[in-house]
């Protein structure tokens, strides 16, 4: 794995590929982009913390129109990860309000999007139902 | 002294739709010296004006309208702020009357939207020589479509079915039911971009766009302008009758943004800024959710009009479905909501909404809504929300005895 990087700063790959998040060290909000300050206390102090892998499904919808480049249709979902909530598309089940449904039991998983010139493999994140 | 009251003297939208032998330009003025008509006053008694417009780039759009119809020299404000500038233009004049800075106001919102296509993030990939991260994610491609999704139709999917998970109820054929009532409202609207009564079959049976929304049930991309001349109450009582007779009363004008709260930036959370709005706009004006005769909600899409049933507290907490369901939000229900047709068939300009809204109200409360008139119309309240995010509600209450 070690020609692979994760497609974005807070996917972390390894053995164990999970998301980790920034939390602000008074008010305990978690955020996944770079931060300079706290949105809910401005505090400026974060820590990093590992989000749970298994979560559940609060909401989702199925797109089917996208941007150029993007396969549709796809399941886009806000995921209850343990009380921290992350978005991720649901991969690994039919694009159908018939297979995915609100409540469902889901877990992290990677997955390759692509190779650069190098040789070197950009791996992405998602969710899949968990059985 | 207690501060200035603030009338609507004069308001007018453009008909809504695909305007190709028209520009910016001529939109934002035919509105604006139709609303100057309206008021029965001219460029000339305007102390203010507010203006916004979203799509044409960083044109300053307050000159540019003073350019086309009457430069006097006024302070102008080029205001932005998503689906909420219309409100937001409304309430800078609003506030400056208020703070007895000016007498007369314009507010001018104007889009030029036909054909947009989808408004999404877009989503960036690659040249292929080396992964290079890029954002507050850092990520080495565009996340619109690889993580969820940006794509607006997508986005108040999830807020529409996150409230079905929460509270349940809801289903396709329920958002779709809420599309066909705004789509019948629009029969009786001249301006509306759409005016075609459409079954629930040919709704659901339309092209998918972000399940549960389909076309129909997404807001209309289109063409269109409003602007709103408002007067300070001491200023309306030296008009004449029929001005003060025709005059609208903004008995409340509230603006909020969304605070913070777990998972607001990973979904936007466009409830509790407009549920906070909603309870400022109605302590400010002094009436309740029950004292409306009619509501002009920003129903982006099928989704997201049943959640603002439950923000503006139109129903109980938790119960939207029921309250749908019990045909209250039909125009001869108990609280008629978007008899316009709604931004899914009037249309949505997307500057221009915010001050269309008003208008639709207005007409109403004037008593001059011809076929669609509610009768005897008092007090109606005109929501929009824009993502990132701003809410704008305005309370307007008849002047006439
Ligand atoms: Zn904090």
């Amino acid at each position: 794995m070690s020609n692979a990087i994760p497609f974005v700063n807070y996917l972390t790959l390894g053995d164990d590929p999970h998301l980790v998040a920034h939390e602000c060290k008074s008010c305990s909000a978690r955020f996944f982009d770079r931060r300079n300050a706290c949105a809910g206390c401005s505090g400026t102090e974060f820590q990093s913390v590992d989000i749970p892998t298994q979560g559940e499904v609060r909401s989702f919808t199925i797109v089917a129109f996208a941007a150029p480049g993007i396969e549709v249709p796809f399941v886009s979902a806000i995921i209850d990860c343990g009380g921290t909530t992350v978005r991720g598309n649901i991969v690994n089940v039919e694009a159908s309000p018939d297979h995915v449904k609100l409540g469902m039991p889901v877990k992290l998983t990677t997955f390759p999007i692509g190779k650069d010139e190098q040789g070197v493999e950009a791996i992405n994140f998602g969710f899949e139902p968990a059985a | 002294m207690a501060s200035e009251d603030v009338f609507i003297l004069g308001i007018k939208m453009t008909k809504f739709g695909k305007h190709k032998e028209l520009d910016t330009v001529d939109l934002a003025t035919e509105a604006t010296l139709a609303a100057l008509a309206d008021g029965g006053v001219t460029m000339k008694d305007m102390n203010i004006i507010a203006a916004g417009n979203l799509m044409g780039g960083a044109m300053p759009i307050a000159q540019v309208i003073q350019k086309a119809c009457g430069q006097t020299g006024i302070p102008a404000y080029n205001v932005s702020n998503a689906c909420a500038t219309g409100a937001t233009a409304l309430r800078v004049v609003g506030m400056s009357i208020k703070a007895g800075e000016s007498d007369f106001g314009l507010a001018v919102g104007v889009e030029k939207l036909a054909g947009a296509g989808l408004l999404a993030g877009g989503s960036r990939k690659s040249d292929g020589k080396e992964w290079e991260r890029s954002g507050r994610y850092g990520a080495v491609a565009g996340v619109d479509g690889r993580i969820g999704t940006d794509t607006m139709p997508g986005v108040f999917a999830q807020i529409g079915m996150e409230y079905n998970h929460k509270y349940g109820g809801a289903n396709f054929e329920l958002f779709a039911e809420i599309s066909r009532k705004n789509h019948s409202h629009s029969t009786l609207n001249p301006l509306a971009a759409y005016s075609k009564e459409m079954t629930l079959e040919q709704i659901m049976g339309d092209l998918m766009i972000a399940y549960p929304n389909t076309r129909p049930m997404c807001s209309a991309n289109c063409d269109g302008a409003a602007a709103a001349v408002l007067v300070s109450g001491s200023k309306l009582k030296t008009l004449s009758q029929e001005q003060q007779r025709r005059a609208v009363k903004i008995s409340a004008s509230i603006l909020t943004s969304d605070p913070y709260e777990e998972a607001c930036q990973v979904l936007p959370n466009v409830n509790t800024l407009t549920r906070a709005a909603a309870k400022q706009a109605y302590e400010q004006a002094g009436v309740g959710p029950e004292d409306l005769d009619l509501v002009e909600l920003h129903d982006c899409f099928a989704t997201a009009e049943l959640v603002h049933y439950d923000n503006l507290m139109l129903c109980e907490e938790g119960n939207a479905v029921d309250f749908f369901k019990s045909g209250a939000t039909w125009r001869t229900g108990t609280t008629p909501v978007n008899v316009s047709g709604g931004l899914q068939s009037k249309g949505h300009p997307i500057a221009a909404t915010g001050i269309a809204n008003v208008w639709e109200v207005c007409h109403h409360l004037r008593g001059e809504a011809g076929p669609r008139q509610i009768e005897g119309a008092k007090v109606g309240l005109a929501h929009v929300i824009g993502l990132a995010s701003a809410c704008g509600i305005h309370i307007l209450e008849s002047n006439s005895a």
